[in-house]
């Protein structure tokens, strides 16, 4: 199997990917031949008849059945072919094997939850052991996004009020990206997710340490952690650059101008708030794309995730 | 020398009055061109902005939430304002009774009606962009589009007007191809571009009323909430996408089959023969026709619907590419032992034919149910739709312009200076969209405001493409304006044609023609006819 990708294909992360690929490339090297047949041969008409001086037009042919037969028969057949194909490979990326892993996952405005058997969540980073049939069942609680993973072939919209799915197989640890594919407003770009395929002694790892959280560790760590695993990292940083949202270095106690042209100090009320209603106190400059993790964070995951950023706001008060 | 006659359709009468009041099917036909040539300006500088933002990741000239609205606006542009009405309304008004030897459509009334219709429709948009803009795309999808802010309501009621001009030019066009045909002009002695001009019409009058009810439902579910479309209110979620392509997909041929009629003109006059398959080419129209309102789920492979529903949709869309092909197939081997005369029209022919082929053949890609899987709500989908719109029917509205613009305005554009803009175009386009197949391939959703750094290298050559492209028509917009007051008188017939638009002068006079004229000879007869251009 193909990791790397090649000129125009991403690689190929999944039993189906490569299946799809074959009919891919054979419907490129159909389509090239045609191409060449007929704008080969319309330039080498233009060249060959091109008029010089004189109109003279050497034939007056205005029919020919045999051969308007063929270029009807012949390409009908060939679609056909490619139906036939493009069907029977359809129907079994649909059908999920029956021993598949369920994970249900929840698509909102703009990130994704992934909801495991054993009842353990997580945001944006789905984690799946390599070589088992996993089956996502996937619904929205807003409007019609589409679950995508370039690398494994499969799409699907992810509808609210009624289930869709999709399965794969991902033989190979590794990662892969999740991509939003139906157009959902502002954060449509932005939501994105990482397919994490991890051996299965590395999976139940992860299901216990997702289990327990942050049991045994102290706030600001267990913080660290979660800015990660939730996927804040996917739109802030911790040294001071910009990406999609701000840094949160120096971020606590720091005044914050907001949109409107007001002022809060980020104290932990204000972090609180910033998490559970982004909406409601939008940082001047940047747009209001961040979700919010209502219901998504149990108190002790927000107690840390504040712990966290105000350490990251000490530090410059320790330098001063 | 040639002359421009003294009096004829645009001199006289004289004033603005004159023309906001004409019934001449000649100057509505040019009031057409002004209006969607406007259209496309607009629909382009949104294209650009579009292009300027993806040229690198993240923010570069706007946030996301103009940038949906622009991209929104682009679509919705293009297609109600500009493709759409396009071919039949300006350039089909303008030649399609001449062509026929008539004196006006059939009911000149209702075709002025048709452009005030088209105006406020058009007005009716620019109020919706003022007022709130809309950011749903251009197809409206529920429940974004019932749930998002913004002007959704003015919009659609702008796409619903805009419904009825499309139905009034159907009607006329109809009427008009089977009552004023010039004596001797049997079906089978109709040009292409009039059989073409039929078929499109058919679909305009049965698919356009569709449209309407779909976005007055819209309207409602917006406005009162009937829960139709609402999964909440026992509605579904997918409903109106069926409701939207039932129209949409058969709107693509309305936009490509004028197209395909204007090839079927441009690559007999060009090489001086008889076309190749007059009768396959007609009735390959009505059965692209016929099918395309039975394709629809394709655009829905991976909504949910159910399997065997996409299996016959996959099978029928395979189906409706066979007469496109045929087509293909068939001015291909028009071109066989021509007379082939490089000029303007001909060289946006070759550029129809070069990549319409290539957008049609990835429609295959398209159809073939397991690849449409990854490649659908990709830039695979845009590079593919802007290969048929824009590589077809864009390219073969120019080249129609460029063939009928002597007949319409009397005069010639400089030779040099529109070869050198279809050369830019050719090639600003295809750097503009081949780059986005191979995005679409690796992955890149459509829609995006921002994308991984995997595809910036592609992105930035596409948006280079855009500067290319525009370069290209800006140098197209002076030349043809140019052209209106310092081009060469271009005599009756200077491209040497056939059919009946030639006999008479250019400009033509008010009435069309002197005489009544009677056909002697079918619309092709090289072989027999004497005719020879005259620049
Ligand atoms: C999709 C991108 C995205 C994700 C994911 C995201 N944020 Fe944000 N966040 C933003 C943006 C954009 C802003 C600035 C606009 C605003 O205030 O809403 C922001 C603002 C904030 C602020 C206020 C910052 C300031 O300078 O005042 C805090 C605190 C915050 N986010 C915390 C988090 C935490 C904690 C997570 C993970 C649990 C997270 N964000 C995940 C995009 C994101
Ligand atoms: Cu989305
Ligand atoms: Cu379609």
């Amino acid at each position: 199997m193909d990791t790397t990708g090649t000129l125009i294909m991403p690689p190929a992360g999944s039993t189906i990917a490569s299946e799809v690929d074959w009919l891919f490339y054979l419907i490129l090297y159909i389509s090239i031949f045609f191409f060449v047949l007929v704008v080969g041969a319309a330039t080498y008409f233009f060249i060959k008849y091109r008029r010089r001086g004189e109109i003279a037009p050497t034939s007056q042919v205005d029919h020919n059945i045999k051969l308007e037969i063929v270029w009807t028969v012949i390409p009908l057949a060939i679609v056909i072919i490619l139906f036939f194909l493009g069907f029977s490979l359809y129907m079994r990326m649909n059908i999920a094997p029956k021993d598949a892993l369920e994970v249900k996952v929840t698509a909102q405005r703009w990130l994704w939850t992934f909801d495991y058997p054993t009842g353990i969540n997580s945001v944006n980073e789905l984690v799946v052991p390599a070589g088992k049939p996993i089956k996502l069942l996937m619904s929205s609680n807003d409007v019609i996004h589409s679950f995508f993973v370039p690398d494994f072939r499969v799409k699907m919209d992810v509808l609210p009020n009624r289930y869709t799915s999709v399965w794969f197989n991902a033989p190979y640890p590794g990662q892969h990206n999740i991509q939003c594919s139906e157009y959902c407003g502002k954060g449509h770009s932005e939501m994105l997710g990482i397919v994490k395929v991890v051996s299965d002694r590395e999976y139940t790892e992860w299901l216990e340490s997702a289990a327990g959280p942050g049991e045994g560790i102290d706030l600001e760590s267990y913080g660290e952690q979660l800015f990660t695993s939730k996927r804040c990292v996917t739109c802030h940083t911790v040294d001071g650059s910009l990406n999609v949202g701000p840094s949160f270095l120096h971020l606590f106690g720091e005044n914050v101008y907001l949109q409107g042209g007001s002022q809060v100090r980020a104290d932990e009320n204000y972090l609180r708030e910033s998490i559970l209603a982004p909406e409601a106190k939008v940082v001047d400059g940047f747009e209001p794309v961040m979700p919010t993790y209502q219901g998504l964070l149990k108190p002790r995951d927000i107690d840390a995730l504040i712990a966290y950023i105000k350490s990251l706001g000490q530090e410059q008060g320790e330098q001063q | 020398m040639n002359t421009i006659p003294e009096i004829n359709y645009l001199n006289h009468p004289k004033g603005i009055k004159s023309w906001l009041l004409t019934l001449d099917h000649k100057r509505i036909g040019v009031l057409y061109l002004v209006s969607i040539l406007t259209a496309f300006l607009l629909g382009g500088i949104f294209a650009v902005m579009i292009r300027l933002e993806l040229l690198t990741p993240g923010r570069d000239i706007m946030g996301p939430q103009t940038y949906n609205q622009i991209f929104t606006l682009h679509g919705a542009i293009m297609i109600f304002l500009f493709i759409i009405p396009g071919i039949p309304v300006a350039l089909g008004n303008v030649v399609l009774p001449l062509m026929l030897g008539a004196k006006d459509v059939a009911f000149p009334r209702l075709n002025l009606a048709s452009w005030y219709i088209y105006i406020v429709g058009a007005l009716v948009a620019l109020y919706a962009i003022f007022s709130g803009s809309v950011d749903t795309g251009w197809t409206f999808y529920t429940p974004y589009s019932t749930e998002t802010g913004g002007a959704v309501v003015a919009m659609t009621l702008a796409v619903f007007i805009l419904g009825f001009s499309s139905i009034f030019t159907g009607v006329n066009f109809v009427v008009t191809i089977h009552k004023l045909r010039a004596p001797g002009m049997t079906w089978f002695k109709m040009p292409l571009f009039i059989w073409s001009i039929y078929a499109t019409a058919i679909i305009q009058i049965m698919a356009t009323p569709v449209l309407g009810i779909t976005l007055i439902l819209l309207a409602l579910e917006r406005i009162v909430g009937i829960g139709i479309f609402d999964p909440a209110m026992g509605g579904d979620p997918v409903l109106f996408q069926h409701f939207f392509w039932f129209y949409s997909h058969p709107a693509v041929y309305i936009m490509i089959l004028p197209a395909m009629g204007v090839i079927s003109e441009l690559i007999p006059v060009f090489s001086h023969k008889k076309i190749f398959g007059y009768r396959a080419i007609a009735y390959s129209s009505f059965g692209i026709a016929f099918i395309s309102f039975l394709v629809w789920g394709h655009h829905m492979f991976i909504s949910g619907q159910s399997q065997l529903a996409s299996m016959i949709f996959s099978f029928l869309t395979f189906l409706v590419a066979i007469p496109s092909g045929v087509k293909v197939f068939n001015w291909t081997a028009t071109l066989y032992k021509g007379s082939i005369w490089l000029q303007t029209p001909m060289l946006y022919a070759f550029s129809f034919l070069f990549l319409f082929t290539i957008g049609g053949l990835t429609g295959l890609f398209l159809g073939t149910l397991a690849t449409d899987v990854h490649l659908t709500d990709t830039y695979f989908v845009v590079a593919h739709f802007h290969y048929v719109m824009m590589g077809g029917t864009v390219m073969a509205f120019l080249g129609g312009l460029h063939y009928w613009w002597p007949k319409m305005f009397g005069r010639m554009y400089s030779i040099k200076w529109s070869r050198i803009g279809t050369a830019l175009i050719f090639l600003g386009f295809n750097v503009t969209f081949l780059t986005q197949f191979v995005l679409g391939t690796k992955g890149m959703p459509r829609r995006y405001y921002t994308y991984l750094d995997q595809y910036r290298p592609l992105n930035f050559y596409s948006s280079v493409g855009s500067w290319i492209l525009a370069l290209g028509f800006i140098i197209t917009a002076i030349y043809l304006i140019h052209s209106l007051r310092k081009g060469k008188p271009a005599g009756n017939n200077p491209w040497g044609g056939l059919t009946l638009e030639w006999t008479t002068t250019s400009p033509p006079p008010t009435e069309n023609f002197q005489t009544p004229p009677v056909l002697t000879h079918g619309p092709y007869d090289y072989d027999t006819a004497d005719v020879k251009p005259t620049i």
